[in-house]
């Protein structure tokens, strides 16, 4: 049996790294895709305590997230589209004017 | 070691591998295969957790609508290997350092205060998909209407953004 | 208990087991890919007019030993420019998912009568309790075969072909996933077994499958065209195959692969049919059920395999020694022996025969499917691809949508509370 600490200290560390990816990286593309990392790291939490106590709230949650985060997805990535269409680059750096 | 224990280790060190992938490739396709290799361990996590349909929810939604939308758009926007700049000083000295504290400060809360998170009492149980359905159409009616309502504003916001200019 | 632990704790026999299975289902399976393809052209052919390959070996049946052998044999080029690891892995992936979906269909009801060391040796891989969303997970991921294929390849066609062909797959993959739901609202599970064990009617027999339901349901018609539908536009066949047709885009997302790997690509998709088939027979049309009703009196149709077996048997041996070569003289007479023996063997012995009618009908079903698929190649034109993403949008997914509401309130209507 694997206690529960495990999988919320594996969650702990995906969060941390999804974190320090956005921070990192420059590609408007890849800092969207850490931020799905964090979201999937709280969701590995959610299961783990919906295991932990027996009920299965946690993992309803977890399908809300799922829906919200591909919501999102689908949206901010249209914006990344149109952004890089207009900005011909897609280095978050070159995206700090409010002006083109 | 008991063999629950031997396939969460693997499963744990194949989505951390995937984690630090991401971060280090410099293409953002190999990124999101990365990501992808995440997913899926996770979705072996949740198995492990007796969550078979959040698994299979996972593989499908996650792994094969959202991360297959990052690939379409990778390739649209022809992305290529990320430029090499510099960093701003704060970022590369204090910011890496300051992540890693965040997740060490977050490890040890939870090992700290490891007496108040119960160990489960039927490790064992697979939720019943039945049981996940009945609770979603009635202690969670409203919230999952709500989510319809989003993912018709997703799919009008998604449109909009994909018209062209009518100049 | 939680399926994971209970299969990691089972002493050692059951994984043996399991790789013995996996093993042989692996080597039918590809040997049945092979001699689809032959089949493909044959039919084809007939269709056509014409005969189709008739000269490698009697009746063209070494022609797939030959193409193997071609395939082996060519010159594996890699382009310059490529994402060379992107580029390895998208065959490999779509080998790998095709195969891996074989592993939860259900070839028969009734387990072998013997144990393998104390284990019971089923006619399946596995059968878990979401078999149906197991399938549907690894054709969602299968998408991604097709688009890193045609992007790694770095150059224009093959990346067109990839985008075009993993949108049409991911557009077709909704109407399929929701043209099952009424299935899955009538028998209650995901399991794929429990969905064939509720269309199992002693009475009613071929009347009782999900096509028709008499024994109480609503026919699923509808269902199993739209799945039927989307399932060939989700393995890229004609008349949905714009994306890797030959007069459009060169050859698509598999322009620049060559031998193996573009052999592992064909044989993703033969298998992916195999896979496609089998779910129209399971879900839809009883699976392993006889179509004829359980009575006494029905009990001569148990002799149907026979029936078929026995004639077929000794027309090959027939057939065969009127050969001068060795594959011809020596191999055919072998197998067509096999056949009739077979046969015979299913007349002698009534418990050999009951066991075997539940995979004789599976798989007649099965061959069916298939045969219908290379049907509609042979006669049905390509879609152009607007109007390939018109049917999927705006007439697939209504109307699975709509049969999923018929279907709901039909079971809300019926349900006793």
């Amino acid at each position: 049996m694997v206690p529960t600490q495990y999988y919320l200290i594996l969650s702990a560390i995906l969060f941390g790294l999804g974190a320090v990816a956005f921070v990192v990286k420059r590609n408007v593309i890849t800092i969207f895709m850490s931020i799905e990392l964090m979201l999937n790291a709280v969701n590995l939490a959610f299961v783990a305590f919906s295991q932990a106590r027996g009920k299965l709230d946690g993992q309803v949650f977890v399908l809300f997230v799922i829906v919200v985060a591909a919501a999102e997805a689908a949206v901010g990535l249209g914006i990344i589209i149109l952004t890089a269409r207009n900005r011909r680059s897609l280095n978050v750096e070159r995206v700090d004017l409010l002006k083109l | 070691m008991s063999p629950a224990l031997l396939v969460f280790f693997v499963l744990a060190a194949l989505a951390i591998i995937g984690a630090l992938s991401l971060i280090l490739q410099k293409h953002p396709i190999h990124s999101a295969l990365s990501l992808i290799v995440v997913m899926v361990s996770l979705a072996g996590l949740y198995l492990l957790l007796g969550a078979e349909f959040v698994a299979a929810v996972q593989i499908i939604v996650y792994g094969g609508a959202i991360m297959v939308l990052f690939v379409f758009v990778i390739m649209l926007l022809n992305a290529g290997e990320e430029e090499h700049t510099d960093f701003s000083k704060l970022a590369k000295f204090g910011g890496l350092p300051l992540a890693l504290a965040l997740t060490g400060l977050l490890a040890a809360a939870m090992v700290h205060h490891a007496g108040s998170v119960p160990n489960p009492t039927n490790p064992d149980a697979l939720a019943r998909t039945s049981s996940i359905s009945i609770m979603l159409f009635s202690t969670f009616v409203y919230p999952f209407e709500l989510t319809s309502f989003l993912i018709l504003v997703a799919i009008m916001g998604a449109l909009v953004l994909a018209q062209r200019e009518k100049s | 208990m939680n399926a994971v632990i209970s299969f990691l704790t089972e002493p050692y026999g059951f994984w043996v087991l399991t790789v013995i299975k996996i093993v042989l289902l692996l080597v039918i399976v590809l040997t049945v890919n092979a001699y689809l393809t032959w089949f493909e052209r044959k039919v084809v052919a007939l269709m056509q007019s014409r005969v189709g390959p008739h000269r490698v070996g009697p009746h063209g049946l070494l022609q797939p030993a030959a193409d193997g052998l071609k395939f082996l044999f060519k010159e594996d080029a890699m382009p310059d420019g490529v994402d060379k690891f992107v580029y390895l892995l998208a065959p490999f992936l779509a080998l790998t998912l095709a195969l891996a979906s074989l592993a939860v269909i259900p070839f028969g009801p009734q387990p072998l009568p013997f144990k393998f060391f104390g284990h019971q040796i089923d006619l399946w891989i596995t059968n878990p309790d979401i078999g149906l969303l197991v399938l549907f997970s690894i054709t969602a991921l299968g998408v991604y075969g097709v688009a890193l294929a045609g992007w790694a390849s770095n150059s224009k066609y093959p990346l067109l072909g990839g985008l075009r062909s993993s949108a049409q797959m991911v557009s077709y993959e909704l109407s399929m996933t929701m043209s099952v739901v009424g299935v899955l609202l009538m028998a209650n599970s995901f399991s794929l077994t429990d969905i064939i064990s509720k269309q199992d009617s002693a009475k009613w027999g071929a009347l009782s499958w999900n096509i028709f339901t008499f024994h109480g349901g609503f026919p699923q018609i509808v269902g199993f065209l739209c799945f039927f539908i989307s399932a060939i536009a989700e393995t890229n066949r004609v008349p949905f195959d714009l994306p890797e047709a030959e007069q459009e885009l060169v050859a698509g997302f598999h322009t620049e692969y060559s031998s193996f790997k573009f052999a592992m690509f064909f044989i993703a998709e033969y298998t992916s049919m195999i896979t496609v088939s089998s779910l129209c027979a399971i879900l839809f049309f009883g699976g392993w059920n006889s179509p004829f009703p359980s009575a006494p009196i029905w009990n001569f149709t148990h002799y149907l395999p026979s029936v078929i077996l026995l004639p077929f048997g000794l027309w090959v041996i027939f057939d065969g020694l009127k050969y001068e070569t060795l594959f011809g003289k020596v191999v055919l007479p072998g197998v067509g022996t096999a056949i009739a023996a077979l046969g015979a063997v299913l007349i002698a012995f009534p418990a050999v025969n009951n066991y075997i009618q539940g995979p004789f009908w599976l798989l007649s079903k099965i061959f069916f499917f298939l045969f219908f698929y290379v049907w509609a190649r042979g006669t049905l034109p390509r879609f152009r691809y607007d109007q390939l993403m018109n049917i999927g949008w705006k007439l697939l997914v209504p109307v699975s949508i709509a049969n999923v509401i018929f279907t709901a309130g039909f079971v809300l209507y019926r349900s006793p509370s």
